[in-house]
């Protein structure tokens, strides 16, 4: 305790009214009545959502990303649609040509338009990636949120199982699944889904553990409400900031798997045209003909760049605790 | 503290048993067995047959299990189905030393890299160096590594010519592999570091060592390093499963004779046998030394318990 002036009871926490009648005027002075508001609540109260949006939107990374992804996504959709060629389409009369007004990013050994190709691995891309983080973030919720809300062995037994399969590092698996079904887009997503939810699973299972002891669950399970019922309006709900943040990550690791997949050649089987695809492709004759290989790397490094950042950003704003 | 060593090592049995036996079985449903009458127009189907009895391959497949988990027991991964009258132990042994020697200067590398690099950011923080190891930081983990890997072989052996293309034996050969590898971890061991020092010098400890009289550098070296590395060293445990994945593109660019490209030849090539049991064997060497690794933290760090 701060000992200020001698007054006298200056143990006793407050004064009585005696004590105060004795104190020497000119010492104290009254409060002018405006500084009582202070503790009134003048800002309209802000929910999580609006908050994680305007912080969002503050975020100068954060938007470009997201400018960058949807040019991407433009170039995905309309790409192929606005020039005059096909993404498989050989012709022997232009083959290696630079970039110029006809093949804006030239063509490759075939005489085929990169820049259509490009447009078509970015379908890809965008797909694998947007695609597996979505059923990873289906099947983590679920399992994630089975594990926690219930409990005692059943969790345990869950958590363990996790612990079992992460324990091989993921790109095996990956691979295994890839020689069993073979070179094909789907198969990447599906390889992808064998590993990619264990993330998700254990932050949506210590998120939901964190929260499912608050008063607004027991509120609910008062008023009668189901297991179910909790854990779908209430517990999941309240963990969507977590499980978005983890999410928003996998889109660029995935997308990654692909082009290295199709890189090292047991990914997406030529002539598709995936990132990956192309870039392997160039590399015989990368010294000649370096634009092969620029564009299809560029296009890989900025979408990737793209997606942190909107991961960054919504970490940020939307769970600060994961900050590293 | 042993408790915890078997209850680790009997959880990592359990990984590799479920790994070693969904390998197992993913390989044999695969559709085309690497004896197609199919595939080899030119062989007799009689010849196919014998073939596929001598690997076992027309028992049923609970009995090739069988037979082949009592030979992995002693250590026998067997005939390599491609590569004529090889092992897989013989591949192993012989492309597991090219991997091994380019890994570990890798981790080197990274680490000696990283660890100064994060420190002094976080000491100058907003200066040069710290927006370059960001920067770097930004870099090293958007950029895939073939693309780096692509752009360092570029620049360096194509335009600058200083250094080979590709290959494998001298020192020379090794510096764009080992920078590729190295890359992306010294991203991350930077920022782990420098947000891990920035963390330990707000500490009670340092202010009194500071208090004390302690020069500068003891406060940093004694206090700060090593309080603040053991992230770092956790980080080991996954870096190794990070420079697999990374070996598998470098040693395909480079024509380094490793273990990585012997996988993704036999991948491509379904030369079921290789695969199986270069995923064995890499499972089984990232679960040992992610466990020690585990043990280690243990020991520099006292606050850990024993606890699983």
């Amino acid at each position: 305790m701060k000992k200020t002036t001698d007054l006298p009871g200056d143990e006793a926490e407050y004064l009585t009214e005696g004590e105060i009648a004795c104190l020497p005027d000119g010492l104290f002075e009254r409060l002018p009545d405006g500084e009582k508001q202070t503790d009134v609540i003048n800002r309209p109260s802000v929910s999580y959502w609006e908050n994680a949006r305007s912080k969002l939107m503050a975020d100068p990374l954060a938007m470009a990303g997201f400018v960058v992804i949807a040019l991407m996504i433009a170039l995905a959709v309309a790409g192929p649609m606005i020039r005059p060629y096909a993404y498989d389409e050989q012709n022997y009369s232009v083959i290696n040509q630079t970039p110029d007004g006809d093949h804006w990013f030239g063509t490759d050994k075939f005489g085929r338009d990169l820049f259509v190709r490009v447009a078509y691995g970015a379908r890809i891309s965008l797909t694998v990636g947007v695609a597996a983080a979505f059923i990873n973030m289906v099947i983590g919720v679920i399992y994630g949120g089975i594990s926690g809300f219930v409990g005692g062995r059943t969790d345990m037994l869950m958590m363990r199982i996790v612990d079992i399969i992460m324990a091989v590092p993921s790109l095996l698996y990956i691979i295994l699944v890839m020689v069993f079904l073979g070179a094909h887009m789907h198969s990447i997503i599906i390889a992808l889904c064998f590993t990619y939810w264990l993330g998700t699973a254990r932050i949506v299972r210590a998120q939901i553990l964190s929260i499912k002891s608050q008063d607004f669950v027991l509120a609910a399970k008062v008023i009668g409400e189901s297991d179910l019922k909790i854990l779908l309006r209430h517990l999941i709900p309240n963990s969507m900031g977590p499980i978005i943040v983890t999410v928003t990550f996998l889109i660029p690791q995935a997308i990654f798997y692909e082009a290295f997949l199709s890189f090292i050649g047991i990914g997406i089987a030529v002539p598709v045209a995936s990132w990956g695809t192309l870039a392997n492709d160039s590399l015989s004759n990368m010294n000649t003909y370096p634009h092969l290989m620029l564009f299809p790397a560029l296009a890989i490094s900025i979408t990737i760049f793209a997606f942190n950042f909107i991961g960054d950003g919504l970490r940020d704003a939307l769970d600060p605790r994961l900050k590293r | 503290m042993t408790k915890y060593v078997l209850k680790r090592l009997l959880a990592a049995a359990i990984s590799m048993l479920v790994l070693i036996t969904a390998t197992f079985f993913l390989m044999h449903a695969v559709p085309g067995s690497p004896f197609n009458p199919g595939e080899q127009r030119n062989v007799p189907p009689k010849v196919l047959e014998n073939l596929r009895s001598k690997y076992g391959l027309d028992l049923p497949v609970w009995k090739q299990y069988l037979n082949y988990m009592n030979s992995l027991s002693h250590g026998n991964l067997g005939y390599s189905f491609k590569k004529l009258n090889y092992t897989v132990n013989e591949l192993i042994v012989s492309g597991f030393p090219a991997s091994a020697v380019v890994g570990a200067l890798a981790i080197v590398a990274a680490l000696a890299v990283g660890v100064p690099l994060g420190i002094t950011s976080a000491l100058k923080r907003g200066g040069w160096l710290d927006w370059l190891s960001m920067i770097l930081a930004t870099i090293g983990i958007s950029m895939p590594i073939f693309i780096i890997a692509i752009l360092l072989m570029y620049v360096f052996s194509m335009k600058l010519q200083i250094l080979p293309i590709y290959g494998y034996g001298t020192a020379s050969h090794l510096v764009i592999p080992v920078v590729c590898l190295a890359f992306s971890p010294i991203a991350y061991i930077t920022r782990l570091m420098r947000s891990s020092m920035l963390e330990v010098s707000r500490q009670d400890y340092i202010r009194s060592a500071r208090a004390r009289g302690v020069s500068e550098f003891m406060v940093i070296a004694k206090h700060g390093v090593r309080n603040s590395i053991l992230p770092v060293v956790t980080y080991i445990g996954p870096l190794i499963a990070i420079l697999l994945t990374g070996s598998f593109v470098v040693e395909r660019l480079f024509m380094i004779p490793g273990l990585g490209r012997y996988f993704v030849t036999a991948v491509s090539e379904r030369d079921y046998s290789v695969i199986l049991g270069i995923t064995i064997f890499y499972g089984a060497f990232i679960m040992l030394c992610t466990l020690l690794v585990d043990i280690a933290y243990a020991i520099i760090d006292p606050r850990v318990k024993f606890t699983d």
